[in-house]
């Protein structure tokens, strides 16, 4: 047991370190302070076509799809070295980690070819248009209809919660297209142009006060069946190779978030005198308990995928006691700090746990509810019955709504 | 990255799993005060060499490391099998190696002697590094140490105390429980399955182990060791505990269903999954410090021991909950781990304690 690389792993971990060193601190965001989104998007892009060009996007996919043919545990040491600097990477997150392993998976001939490569440079960005107002942790009740009409589908319905939605050129959409199916069957998986006739998009402020998430309006879009990744009626099972790039996708604490020993620095420049004498102890080694035992679970589950295995289903707890915690520990500094906590401005020693504390609502949301991700923990991993699910035979279009 | 345990570790563990799984019979004699602990186990652990597991091979031993007595400690941990593994191979061997007494390494390794800890003492609370008041004097011990964990069982004790070449510090000194100036009575303690005792010692022959004055430099050590090793026995008690409810709630039927269908119980369910990974992460990281001995340790140790004081408490607290009113019975096995993991929290010294150590290892790691 220890937490040394193999001599593979080492020698890739250098060449990226090396290489990091050298081109990231140039693409990284100032400290403290947000930049306007034109200048934001732009840093973005340079970033993307730096990483292309020296091979690292799309680490592990194959080669024969415009990636590199490297190993999941390449692409995570990436990862992990990219964590110590600032990095613009969040307008490509879906469309590299998600999109487009579902397009160059499902797509048709010349999809691929098409598409991957101006993804992976940063000169087309992607979203994903799955959630719906009325489909959120029940994803397969999607009513955004599409009709055959000749060789294209007209589209009409509403997607919500689509990050960058506003900056993306094409999306990967989830369409109902025969209501007469139960809801998992009537599904079916299209790439979509933003800019199509018919597509209209609203951002929507969230509670931070920006708008990251967008409203997206579908009337009578017409989408080519060329379009169409995988069979008529497979959506559902399109969707789930979406989902699971998703999840190795994201994981742990998000990059720059103040992990529990942060937050012990913090207690110590509050506390007079010596901070182990001081009544927040327990309180602090809750959260390290929490925090800490988070990054060790996934080092279990890297680990795994160093000796070429899948990962175990320790890796499910992750998101559900990263987001909680991250709220937890926010909101405990924001008490320390007492009246400094309530400051909103960007100098004070309050402003990124207000940041987080406010982040970590949606977090908690995000791919999947802490009572989804508790539902998802007692049914596959510990074998406990399912949840009651009417729904789940009847016709789509004879349920209640 | 190679954060688990290897090919060979999960053998001893599966070994172990078998073997513990068939030992349980004699369990319920010894929770009915029929006796101390279960000998015909005992010695079937003795043949099976797992005493001798950690101790080098010079010293009698099979010369495995920390990491294959951790794998052993989840086990004991989970089948709850009353033999003195834990006092005599993860505790006394542990002392003795740590002092350097080398010489009663062979007879505990071949499971000849059955040793324990003896440091508390009456109205002391748990600090296993406070001067206490037991002394010696030209190789007598006076004094009384309680609770001692297999105190009845125990040949031999490591026992603090204090006598005049230890200055304003203490010693240890190894005694034999059976020889003359011994008096053991039983002393009742939360879980029935592990007896404890009060030990009164008058003029009792004591034979010093590591150097005089370093009883509390010694003990904070240990502490670090027994942390880590009682992380994987809280560990493998919180697993099975789990097991338990997930294996009752599938067939106890309520309202027309069976009560594992009810969300209540299967969030109840997926948190104790939650912190058990937790501390099965933290309990890993205190394993590989003790067998790298990496500066980590301290903090290591904390970690591991919060994590599975948190796990345990509640698994075990809510596997009875679970089970309902036949598990606030004496029949059920819901008690034992209720019992146990109360027993554990406060054996190694609480929550407060070792929060304090962690935050301190933390801030020094600024």
């Amino acid at each position: 047991m220890d937490f040394e690389d193999t001599l593979e792993e080492a020698g890739y971990r250098t060449q990226v370190r090396a290489w990091l060193a050298a081109h990231a601190p140039a693409h990284e965001t100032p400290a403290g302070r947000t930049l306007p989104e034109p200048e934001f998007m732009a840093l973005a892009r340079r970033w993307q076509a730096c990483k292309a060009a020296a091979g690292y996007v799309g680490i592990m996919w194959p080669k024969a799809v415009g990636g590199q043919g490297g190993t999941p545990i390449q692409h995570i040491i990436f990862h992990q070295e990219e964590e110590h600097y600032r990095l613009p990477n969040v307008p490509f997150q879906v469309g590299i980690g998600m999109c487009l392993p579902t397009l160059f998976t499902h797509g048709g001939y010349g999809v691929t070819e098409r598409f991957v490569r101006p993804a992976v440079r940063g000169e087309e960005i992607w979203c994903q248009l799955f959630s719906e107002p009325a489909a959120g942790s029940d994803l397969a009740g999607v009513r955004a209809r599409a009709v055959r009409a000749g060789d294209d589908w007209v589209v009409n319905g509403q997607k919500i919660w689509t990050s960058y939605a506003h900056q993306a050129d094409y999306g990967i959409v989830l369409l109902r297209t025969d209501p007469s199916q139960p809801k998992h069957k009537g599904l079916t998986m299209f790439y979509v142009d933003m800019r199509s006739p018919g597509v209209e998009v609203r951002p929507i402020k969230t509670l931070l006060g920006d708008a990251e998430f967008n409203e997206v309006f579908f009337t009578d879009v017409r989408i080519p069946d060329s379009q169409r990744l995988g069979e008529v009626g497979e959506g559902w099972k399109v969707s789930l190779t979406t989902l699971m790039f998703e999840r190795l996708a994201v994981g742990g604490r998000p990059a720059q978030s103040p992990d529990a020993r942060a937050l012990v620095q913090l207690a110590g420049t509050l506390h007079q005198g010596p901070l182990k004498e001081s009544s927040m102890v327990e309180s602090l080694a809750r959260f390290y308990v929490a925090d800490e035992g988070m990054a060790l679970t996934r080092m279990r589950s890297t680990t795994a995928v160093s000796r070429g295995q899948v990962p175990g289903p320790e890796a499910s707890i992750g998101k559900l006691v990263m987001a909680k915690t991250l709220q937890d520990m926010s909101a405990y500094a924001l008490e320390l700090l007492e009246d400094a906590g309530l400051s909103d401005r960007e100098d004070s020693p309050a402003h990124t746990y207000k940041f987080w504390y406010l982040w970590s609502a949606g977090l908690r949301i995000a791919g999947g509810t802490d009572e989804v991700l508790r539902n998802i923990i007692a049914e596959r991993v510990l074998g406990l019955p399912p949840e009651d699910r009417p729904d789940r035979n009847t016709p789509f279009n004879q349920l209640k709504a | 990255m190679n954060f688990d345990f290897s090919e060979e570790q999960e053998e001893i563990r599966r070994q172990a799993k078998r073997f513990l799984a068939e030992r349980r019979e004699n369990l319920r004699t010894v929770l009915e005060g029929g006796s101390s602990f279960d000998r015909d186990s005992w010695n079937a652990v003795v043949e099976m060499g797992w005493p001798a597991a950690a101790v080098a091979e010079e010293h009698g031993g099979l010369g495995l490391g920390y990491l294959e007595l951790c794998v052993l400690a989840e086990e004991f941990g989970a089948s709850l099998v009353p033999v003195p593994f834990v006092s005599s191979v993860l505790q006394a061997t542990e002392a003795l190696k740590l002092a350097g007494a080398v010489d009663w390494l062979p007879s505990l390794a071949a499971g000849e002697l059955i040793g324990t800890l003896a440091f508390s003492e009456e109205g002391a609370g748990n600090s296993w590094a406070a001067r206490p008041q037991a002394w010696v004097e030209e190789g007598r011990l006076s004094g009384s140490k309680t609770p001692v964990a297999d105190g009845l069982a125990a040949d031999i004790a490591v026992v603090s105390a204090v006598s005049a070449e230890d200055g304003e510090g203490f010693g240890w000194y190894l005694v034999p429980l059976t020889g003359a100036g011994v008096q053991r009575e039983s002393h009742d303690a939360v879980d029935r399955l592990r007896k404890h005792a009060t030990l009164r010692f008058d003029n009792a022959e004591a034979i010093r182990i590591g150097a005089p004055g370093q009883g509390s430099e010694l003990a904070e050590k240990l502490q670090e060791i027994c942390a880590v090793l009682t992380a994987f026995e809280q560990l493998g008690g919180a697993e099975a505990a789990l097991a338990m409810a997930i294996d009752y709630s599938k067939t106890r039927q309520a309202f027309g269903r069976t009560v594992a269908s009810y969300q209540a119980l299967k969030h109840k369910m997926a948190d104790m999954y939650v912190k058990n990974q937790l501390a099965r992460s933290h309990a890993y990281f205190g394993a590989w410090a003790l067998s790298h001995q990496a500066p980590e340790l301290p903090l290591a140790a904390a970690g591991a021991r919060l994590a599975a004081i948190d796990a345990f408490g509640f698994a075990a607290e809510e596997n009875l909950e679970v089970h309902g009113g036949i598990g606030f019975t004496w029949e059920s096995d819901c008690q034992l781990f209720y019992r146990r993991a109360r027993l554990l929290a406060a054996s190694l010294g609480g929550r407060q304690r070792w929060s304090r150590k962690l935050v301190a290892a933390l801030a020094v790691a600024h």
